[in-house]
């Protein structure tokens, strides 16, 4: 191959030749027989690799999707369902569970992924300064976020903040009389939104890659400027690392939103104490799966998909404002 | 200060040599207390698993006083099956949603990253929404679809979506990969007779380990702590896996013997935190490069 490419390309370049691949790059590799026939192989070729995915993308999430936004006009219910129009949906205004449960994921989401991000990103600066041990620290930190969303560890937490769990142990030692955590309608959320902050190590690693990511020399440029610590960090880190904060903080809602297994496991699948745990998606799951009324449960999916829409759409519209993507390039 | 300009340097740098000392040490107290409290659960309920039960209820140190092995093989045989009945039945699943993860994520992956087709850029686009698509959208149809093949209480809708490369993170992740592989690879593959095929079973798919490597290791954690579609697709007590027999364990009998709870919620953790030491590597780089792009 490089033989007869060099060949061409020495003459053009004598000086500093760059290496003969980038001049043979564009060139199709087979000699021109035909081609559109090698378009339609490769076309076939994409086709054949491609085809797990198309099938499962129509019939495993199209395919459901579209069934869903059916099954929501209708009252289906294991086996028979007749079409009722918009009465799912009305009958939400008049369903104070539901509007609890929005209450308590929204609460549940916007509390917890600005303290997870928060500290998610002031240990990743401070682990960014390549003190000894580091990755020792970043492994500890990055545990739980692997372990966080299983059954084992909401079990744990529920003994944890029990009301003779660890917790009230240890609020024993200087004499406080802890209350029983998870079954206290007013704490039981905090419980769960502590253990979402317990997990932040992914955007903690995500952020320790963006830090990573900074050029040297804006540091340099900015501490010739006369700029001090604080000055750079504010100025050349912060700016900087807006577009990861931006991008964790969409994930993170997303994924909140989401939550089901720690509030199942926490409250036995009924969403207690008094609701208080009743995320959407319990909700749904007790609607679809328990009462098997999966009309009205596919109303509350399609209210859940509206609602995360409607909050990375507001996400993106603000990113605007604050999110700093280089203005040079 | 002004006058001590020739010997300024040295003396700043003596200044800023102890200033980091000391700002090194209050780094290193912080990050370890730190460390410490977001561990200690985790040691706590590993020491608590060999307690007795009164001591889990009135002793908050990490080393029990009584060793009370029995917590485990009370545990193990605790419900309706022994302990490895479970073991087995999560096994089944995660090896069959590793093996559907790594062909058909890296099928589509390949085509994604490698080869010219129609529409592409929108399929392309597609494939990342569904990466955002709550499952919460799509069970109930999916469960009726199962519910009608005959599939509820067996293993195929856990698998059978893993086939059909539904994870669609995997995909961008294997994409991300082979796009950072040198093209001239393929090419003089081509130019040796290399097929499509060829090149990717032969040139993308070795140089694509550590991408692989990453899958398998997330496809093993999220499937083994999967909760959710277990809980709804396998309601037979013979069909059980670690995660729904814990919570069965916990329903029933557990809150009275936290002890042999634990011990099991022991056993179910560890093959993660296994994963997790010896793969850490891989799945690192796998968040930070999914992440940043």
């Amino acid at each position: 191959m490089t033989d007869n490419d060099v060949a061409v390309v020495r003459p053009k370049q004598r000086s500093s030749g760059p290496p003969p691949e980038t001049a043979a790059a564009p060139a199709p590799p087979a000699p021109r027989k035909g081609r559109g026939t090698i378009r339609t192989r490769e076309r076939w070729a994409a086709l054949s690799f491609m085809s797990p995915w198309i099938i499962g993308l129509l019939a495993i999430t199209i395919g459901p999707m579209v069934a869903s936004f059916y099954l929501s006009f209708t009252d289906y219910s294991l086996g028979y369902g007749e079409w009722v129009g918009g009465e799912n949906y009305a009958r939400m205004f008049d369903d104070p569970r539901l509007a609890n449960a929005v209450k308590v994921t929204a609460v549940y989401t916007f509390v917890s992924v600005p303290l997870q991000l928060g500290a998610a990103l002031l240990l990743a600066i401070v682990l960014d300064r390549g003190l000894r041990g580091m990755a020792f620290y970043r492994s500890v930190f990055y545990l739980p976020s692997l372990l966080g969303g299983s059954v084992a560890i909401a079990i744990m937490w529920r003994q944890i903040f029990g009301t003779e769990g660890l917790v009230n142990q240890l609020l024993g030692l200087f004499g406080i009389q802890g209350e029983g955590w998870v079954s206290h309608p007013d704490y039981a959320l905090g419980t769960l939104i502590v253990l979402h902050v317990w997990t932040f190590g992914s955007p903690m690693i995500i952020f320790l890659a963006g830090l990573r990511q900074i050029p040297v020399m804006y540091y340099e440029a900015a501490k010739v400027d006369g700029a001090g610590p604080l000055r750079r960090f504010w100025s050349v880190t912060i700016p900087l690392l807006t577009p990861i904060i931006f991008f964790n903080l969409v994930l993170q809602i997303i994924n909140s939103f989401q939550s089901f297994t720690q509030a199942f496991i926490i409250s036995s699948g009924k969403g207690g104490p008094a609701d208080s745990t009743m995320f959407l998606t319990l909700y749904l799951y007790d609607q679809g799966f328990t009462q098997f009324d999966m009309g009205y449960a596919s109303a509350i999916a399609w209210l859940l998909l509206a609602i995360i829409a409607i909050f990375t759409a507001l996400n993106f519209l603000m990113s605007k404002f604050w999110v700093f993507y280089g203005d040079n390039d | 200060m002004t006058e001590t300009t020739a010997p300024a340097p040295t003396r700043r740098r003596a200044e800023r040599g102890a200033a980091t000392g000391l700002r090194r040490f209050v780094f290193h107290l912080l990050l370890t207390v730190s460390a410490m409290v977001m561990i200690y659960p985790l040691l706590w309920m590993l020491s608590a698993s060999f307690k007795p039960l009164d001591e889990i209820f009135t002793d908050p140190g990490l080393i029990p006083n009584t060793w009370e092995w029995s917590n485990y093989s009370e545990g193990w045989n605790a419900l309706p099956h022994p302990f490895e009945t479970y073991i087995w039945n999560s096994m089944v699943i995660v090896a069959g949603s590793i093996v559907g993860n790594l062909v058909s994520c890296s099928m589509a992956a390949y085509a994604f990253a490698r080869l010219r087709f129609p529409m592409r850029g929108m399929l392309f686009a597609v494939m990342l929404g569904t990466i955002m698509l709550p499952i919460h959208v799509v069970i109930i149809p999916q469960y009726i679809l199962f519910n009608n093949l005959g599939w509820v209480d067996t293993f195929w809708p856990l698998i059978v979506p893993k086939l059909l490369a539904t994870d669609a993170f995997f995909v961008f992740l294997m994409v991300q990969f082979i796009r950072g592989l040198p093209r001239e690879l393929d090419e003089a593959a081509s130019i040796d007779g290399c097929g499509y095929w060829g090149t990717y079973l032969r040139i993308i798919m070795p140089l694509c380990m550590p991408a692989l490597a990453t899958t398998a290791i997330f496809t093993f954690i999220w499937t083994w702590n999967d909760f959710y579609s277990q809980l709804i697709y396998l309601r037979d007590v013979d069909l059980q896996t670690v995660p729904l027999a814990l919570r069965l364990f916990m329903d029933s009998t557990g809150t009275t013997n936290w002890g042999a709870l634990f011990a099991m919620s022991i056993v179910a953790l560890g093959p993660i935190f296994g994963f997790f030491l010896a793969g850490q590597r891989y799945l690192v780089r796998g968040i930070a490069t999914t992440g940043i792009k």
